[in-house]
């Protein structure tokens, strides 16, 4: 045992294997994705950027009932409500801090009307912090480009809810 | 005047024509390290600039140039800004003497190899003066590994370039190669070769005894307090060093610029490239090494160098001239 241990050592032979497995390696095919040119595949449920969906007809479907707001663990989400002439309650404001939010998902957990949601999108990097505070419009613009994503994601995560 | 002009002008051209295809080099290889570090764990590497990413080092290089050169407040100052300079100055005046091919050489000096010995243990100074001055922790001890260990593997190293001189029997350069036209060193000197090979890789810092910058322990070590060019510097100058030991190595062991295949397509290819051509074959070997093995220890480092390789280079040595003497091939003796 000793004596094969010893022999091991002088001719390196362990060395030799690895530099044969290292070789071997080389040529196999590689994991890297190359990132700006492609993109890995995203769940359905993956947790983006948020945003506000309308109904097909065009009216917003949050009705202000501020369980976004409750649930929410990081205090991100602040709003305000107004009673609309048709007896609808109606949000006049609604922030998302995205720099307080942790992406958590529970706010779109939470919302009765599948209004808030979370989308596909998660290169939103801005240059300051002030374009990180989105305000209604801008969550609602959000809405309007990926709805159709959005609608197919929750649709796909209908059994699972 | 003129004349003096005329030697001088042919002197910075012969030393230009050799600097900027070294500092290329220097470029590419660091590519090159990159590339095959990613690919043996199968990640793609540097790829993105320039065609499969050749030009990611000039990138790098634009990039440091236009960082911010920090200098902390409690160094000192001058020695601070000297040690990348005299890094990279000593790593690049050694190439004075290597030998691309017979009479391809700047200076053919008789007492080459000793030139390269002496400079490149010079080059010890630059990493003593980079972690001294910065007058900080991980940098001061950095330094002082790297100093421990460098002088102990120049030991061996030493030892084993007797062996070589011993068959050569002189100490220029040109005539180390030409006496291996009959058979290359690294045939008669395997066990040199390889111990040749790892000392080599413990002179210029590389994994797995890259000590001196263990990032896990040191941050990185001598380089942790500098930025920008002067980082660029150094690094500049650990991989013109590595260059350099692959060179020494196919000089010593692989036969210089002679071809391997001395018959006729391959003995018209120019010795230049076939000098290039080892010196990347080695290179290969340092970069393939990287990948795959783990760091030593710092006593583990000691005991090899001082325990395992000097005892056993010496005794090759004795070994080498014992059989030199006995069957009268002692090349000194002959002339």
């Amino acid at each position: 045992m000793k004596i094969s241990r010893f022999f091991k050592t002088i001719l390196m032979t362990d060395f030799a294997n690895g530099l044969l497995i290292a070789i071997k390696e080389m040529f196999k095919a590689k994991k890297t994705i190359n990132y700006p040119f492609e993109k890995g595949k995203i769940s359905p449920r993956f947790r983006g950027e948020h945003a506000l969906r309308r109904y097909p007809n065009g009216e917003e479907r949050c009705i202000a009932c501020k369980l976004c707001e409750a649930v929410c663990p990081a205090q991100a989400i602040t709003i305000e409500s107004y009673e609309r002439s048709d007896g609808s309650r109606k949000t006049t404001r609604y922030d998302i801090d995205m720099l307080k939010c942790i992406y958590c998902g529970l706010c779109e957990e939470s919302c009765p009307v599948d209004a808030i949601v979370q989308g596909p999108n998660y290169e939103f990097a801005t240059e300051t912090r002030e374009e990180m505070y989105y305000n209604k419009e801008k969550l609602l613009e959000n809405g309007d480009r990926w709805e159709n994503i959005l609608a197919a994601n929750i649709k796909a995560d209908e059994p699972y809810r | 005047m003129i004349e003096y002009f005329n030697i001088l002008f042919g002197e910075v051209y012969k030393i230009l024509f050799l600097l900027i295809p070294v500092l290329t080099a220097v470029a590419m290889i660091v590519w090159l390290d990159r590339r095959v570090w990613a690919f043996v764990q199968k990640r793609k590497g540097p790829n993105v600039v320039g065609p499969f990413g050749l030009f990611q080092s000039l990138a790098d290089a634009l990039k440091y140039m236009f960082k911010e050169i920090i200098i902390p407040a409690s160094s000192n100052k001058i020695i601070f800004i000297l040690a990348p300079i005299v890094t990279m100055t000593l790593a690049l005046v050694a190439w004075a003497v290597i030998p691309f091919g017979e009479n391809f050489v700047i200076s053919d000096i008789n007492v080459g190899i000793l030139y390269i010995f002496a400079v490149s243990s010079l080059g010890v100074y630059g990493i003593i003066m980079g972690g001294w001055a910065s007058n900080s922790k991980y940098p001061f001890l950095g330094s002082i590994r790297s100093a421990a260990q460098m002088v102990s593997y120049e030991v061996s190293i030493g030892i084993i370039v007797i062996n070589v001189l011993l068959c050569v029997g002189s100490l220029n350069l040109t005539d180390i190669v030409l006496a291996q036209k009959e058979i290359w060193f690294i045939i008669p000197l395997f066990p040199m070769f390889v111990i040749f090979f790892i000392s080599a890789l413990a002179e210029t810092n590389r994994p797995p005894f890259d000590l001196p910058e263990a990032e896990a322990e040191l941050v990185a070590g001598y380089q942790t307090e500098y930025s920008g060019m002067m980082y660029a510097m150094f690094w500049l100058g650990e991989y013109a060093n590595i260059l350099l030991m692959c060179a020494m190595g196919s000089i010593l062991f692989l036969g210089g610029w002679l071809t391997p295949l001395n018959f006729f397509p391959f003995d018209q290819i120019p010795s230049p490239v076939w000098f290039i051509l080892k010196i990347l074959f080695l290179f290969l070997l340092f970069a393939l090494v990287k990948a795959i093995v783990p760091r030593y220890r710092y006593d583990q480092l000691m005991k090899l160098g001082w325990k395992i390789f000097l005892p056993f280079s010496l005794v090759w040595l004795v070994i080498t001239a014992s059989y030199l003497f006995y069957f009268d091939l002692l090349p000194v003796g002959k002339q």
